[in-house]
């Protein structure tokens, strides 16, 4: 394990550059983009949830006075297959079918018209001009009912993919995948206890506060400027070229504060739209959703049901486990099935596994990557199942999963050795936490599990620009969503040796700085941070260079310490350090001024693992849980803002445990989704939670030079289980199946 | 459809502007008046993300038409700061780290002030409960209550 290093900078807890504007209300947001002459876009949605679209009329609204564009599925270009996006993207002909339907209504509230008025109320009246003829069909909202052979299809073109041979028949099941090591029937018959069951989960939605936005303005010359709210706008301009068969050079995207994303900002809805409407009326358009055209609209997550079974020797080692997973994909393939299969067993040295996954169409909107996409559903089975052996063989649920902890040299479940990782360090920590060794309080009960997630590298840029006092502009192309600037300039400090307050961080649009990936898969603070440190490293390069042609020496005789050129050790020279302010100041004289770049496609990701645990108490009247504690230990890899890390951490234990305790999608048989608001698609509020426990686990990331592993996902994953674990404990009864609600918890502890 | 003369005081500044009588005050305050420190996450009185003040109460300014705002005193998120610098709570949020994204920020602070207000030595469940009505994705509240209570000491001190 590598030593840990004391930094100057990396580690400390400043200001973020972009605070000050976010808590006095200057920030702008997605929605706070207006422009003169700009028009109001809205969208006509399905009423049915499955339905062929016979004609869309859009000429009476057309003609309405106010009314200056209204477009259809007519009006988008047929779109090529093909994958884009960095993570949780998918097949760009699915992504224009999703923004805009064609010739089937998928899911209640996909879109089916648009159009752009003087006013959103003007823009609303319109949309009930617009005349759709539709043939309803059966809506297909189970997943287990769309696995069935007979099952009504959502796409007569849909054959199951990576089957062995090519099927002969249609199916909802998009593609199966399998993983799979050992021999699994030995591992069975090794065991000394064999825990199987069924786990079911509805989809569940990212839940950020702030809606999709977007204003475009397209002008004479057909070259259109986006601003939106998104978690790359590189990526978001790309969909929309391929979407609208644009010319990339003619679209430029600007990157607005974005509110929350989770995932569910990296794949584009309204901004082909509201191109095309500005194209069609000459002037800027603005497209704002409301929060039900948010829950009915955008990507969720997929619902799942996951069917583990797991045998284990009386001392706790795992001799096999089997997984079988069919997630919802929504209306359209992708849903994160593979990554949920990838991590199932991940904290795990396992012999003998066999994983089976299935991305299933069903009538509800496509999902979107959320937070570790895919691993929560399928780790919540894993670890409730793991959690009943170790009571069934008598054992703490943290030794259990020591006996069996993936460490440094660990083959994968899903391929690759493990460099260093920090799983046992993690199940360390929690065993000597304060709040393990205490009691568990009168009535409660405790629950245990782990979480993982792969973490992302990917094509990164940053520029770094030397003002002529010496300050330092720092540019990328990572949308900050939650501190990001504040770890670029703390990193930036580091490596140039000058403090942090000299130094500004910024998001570039399409146009002022280089590609940038998604802010997604835990990858900005990793691959961008790696960016903004080569380029800091070009900085010194070209400062030292400078300094060696001013001291008339060779370029190897000076160093860098401290933010200042220096005679290299040995040399003989009376000269004056030259910091960076100095070299800023006779940049005319040596060569111009000061610009340093890094483009680069990071490698070496480093997984982060986790430990949660939390106490919790069951009202048996009322079903309620109340949330006692919550502890999430957690490797960094290195924190480089640790504030933000354990705001990450906190965070996502809030959206797991509203996740497991509340949240879900609720339809009626019509696939009409019953809770599409706040008030009853509940997520959890400060008054449901105690403060959150955190401890920062830093295994460094030999990959990055300050150890960065990347934070942001991992914290959602154990949550589930955990609440599903202390659940049980505290009422002797389990339950399989999320969330865990008043209603269920009623229903399972009136059965027995 | 005919718009109203509506008379306010908006953070200490009168403000005259004209609205329509359906327009939310969340609306007018954004479109009319260009006090887009305001946000609409839900336009239901679920989220707390329009938070304002009203006449020395705290409201959705999304649930309260525009009309109903004639000859009100408006306190938005731009009001906060007072001269020169930033409240007190503004400045713990940003020592806590109490924002991610920060797009419920100005509904949190707009909040927190009318609790302090109000009830300068508030304990974690009542502040817990008061902010019960502001939503936050992000930060699982930790970090939002800890400034919020240390914004409370820091006005004991200055009082």
């Amino acid at each position: 394990m590598a030593e840990a290093v004391d930094y100057r900078y990396v580690g400390t807890r400043p200001v973020r550059p972009d605070g000050v504007d976010k808590v006095t209300g200057r920030a702008q947001f997605g929605a706070d983009q207006n422009l003169p002459n700009m028009l109001h876009g809205r969208v006509l949605r399905s009423p049915h949830a499955h339905a062929r679209i016979k004609k869309v009329d859009v000429s009476k609204a057309l003609a309405m006075d106010g009314i200056h564009a209204a477009v259809s599925g007519a009006d988008f270009p047929a779109v090529a297959s093909g994958e884009i996006g960095g993570e949780g993207g998918g097949d760009v002909a699915d992504i224009a079918c999703n923004i805009m339907a064609r010739d089937k209504a998928l899911y209640h509230g996909h879109a089916v018209a648009a159009v752009a008025a003087t006013s959103v109320e003007i823009a609303e009246r319109a949309l009930e001009a617009i005349e759709v003829e539709y043939e309803a069909l059966p809506p297909v909202l189970d997943v287990l009912e769309a696995m069935a052979p007979d099952a009504t299809l959502l796409d007569e073109n849909c054959f199951t993919k990576n089957l062995p041979e090519k099927p002969d028949k249609p199916s909802n099941i998009a593609s199966v995948m399998v993983l799979a090591r050992g021999d699994l029937e030995a591992g069975f018959e090794q065991a000394d206890v064999v825990v199987e069951g069924e786990y079911r989960i509805p989809m569940a939605h990212q839940g950020y506060i702030e809606p999709h936005a977007c204003t475009a303005t397209v002008n004479e010359e057909g070259k259109a400027t986006v601003w939106c709210c998104t978690q790359g706008h590189f990526e978001f301009r790309a969909m929309t070229s391929k979407i609208l068969n644009w010319k990339i050079g003619d679209l430029k995207f600007v990157a607005s504060e974005i509110g929350g994303g989770f995932g569910g900002k990296t794949v584009v809805y309204l901004e082909p739209v509201a191109v095309m409407l500005s194209k069609h009326a000459g002037r800027p358009v603005k497209m704002v959703m409301s929060r039900e055209e948010v829950f009915r609209a955008t990507g969720p997550t997929s619902g799942s049901v996951c069917r583990v079974k797991v045998g284990a020797q009386k001392d706790g080692k795992i001799t096999a486990a089997k997984a079988w997973l069919a997630y919802e994909a929504g209306a359209f393939a992708g849903a994160p099935v593979m990554p949920g299969a990838m991590s199932i067993f991940a904290p795990y040295e396992i012999e003998n596994f066999l994983v089976e996954g299935h991305d299933v169409l069903v009538n509800k909107p496509k999902v979107a990557a959320y937070r570790a996409p895919g691993a929560p559903q399928a780790m919540h089975a894993f670890e409730v199942a793991l959690d009943d052996i170790a009571r069934q063989i008598g054992m703490d649920p943290l030794d259990l999963r020591m006996a069996n902890a993936a460490d440094e040299g660990t083959q994968a479940p899903y391929g690759p050795k493990f460099p260093a990782i920090g799983f046992k360090a993690c199940l360390e920590a929690a065993k000597k936490h304060p709040n393990y060794t205490k009691p568990v309080p009168e009535g409660a009960g405790r629950g245990v599990a782990a979480g993982f997630w792969f973490n992302i590298g990917m094509q990164s840029s940053a520029e770094v620009r030397i003002n002529e006092d010496g300050t330092v502009i720092v540019m990328e192309g990572s949308p900050d969503i939650g501190g990001s600037r504040a770890s670029m300039g703390l990193m930036a400090a580091e490596t140039l040796g000058v403090p942090y307050e000299q130094i500004k961080t910024y998001v570039g649009d399409t146009e002022s700085t280089g590609f940038c990936n998604v802010t997604g898969g835990s990858r900005t603070t990793f691959a961008t941070g790696l960016a903004v440190v080569q380029a800091c490293e070009d900085i010194i390069a070209q400062c030292k260079s400078r300094a060696a042609a001013t001291w008339s020496m060779d370029e190897d005789q000076v160093e860098w310490e401290d933010g200042q050129a220096v005679p290299a050790p040995g040399v003989n020279a009376d000269v004056k350090p030259l910091s960076l302010a100095d070299i800023a100041a006779s940049a005319p004289k040596t060569g111009g001024p000061i610009l340093g770049r890094a483009s680069l496609n990071a490698q070496g990701a480093g997984a982060s693992f986790s430990v949660n645990f939390a106490d919790l108490k069951v009202d048996p009247e009322t079903g309620a849980v109340e949330v006692l504690s919550f502890t999430g230990i957690q490797d960094a890899g290195k924190a480089i803002h640790p504030a933000y890390v354990e705001g990450q951490m906190q965070g996502g234990a809030a959206q797991g445990l509203g996740w497991a305790l509340n949240e879900e999608y609720i339809y009626d048989a019509n696939g009409v989704m019953e809770n599409a608001g706040f008030l009853d698609y509940r997520v959890p509020v400060a008054s449901d939670l105690p403060m959150i426990d955190t401890e920062i686990v830093e295994v460094p990331n030999p990959s990055h030079p300050y150890g960065v592993r990347g934070v942001g996902e991992t914290p959602i994953v154990a949550p589930l289980a955990v609440a599903a674990n202390a659940v049980r404990d505290a009422t002797g009864t389990r339950i399989n199946d999320l969330p865990l609600s008043p209603p269920r918890i009623l229903a399972a502890l009136g059965d027995d | 459809m005919s718009k109203m003369h509506i008379h306010t005081t908006i953070n200490g500044d009168e403000v005259d502007f004209l609205g329509s009588p359906q327009q939310s005050l969340l609306d007018a305050l954004r479109d009319e008046v260009g006090k887009l420190g305001t946000k609409e996450g839900c336009g239901t009185g679920d989220c707390g993300a329009c938070s304002v003040i009203v006449d020395g109460r705290l409201v959705c300014s999304c649930l309260m038409l525009a009309a109903e705002a004639e000859g009100a005193e408006i306190t938005t998120i731009e009001g906060i700061a007072d001269g020169d610098g930033l409240h007190p709570i503004q400045e713990k949020f940003l020592e806590h780290a109490a924002l991610q994204c920060g797009v419920c920020t100005p509904g949190f602070i707009v909040a927190a002030k009318a609790l302090l207000d109000r009830n300068p030595d508030p304990d974690e469940r009542t502040i817990r409960y008061w902010l019960a009505g502001n939503l936050c994705r992000c930060t699982g509240y930790d970090k939002i209550i800890r400034a919020v209570q240390d914004a409370a000491q820091e006005l004991a001190h200055e009082a």
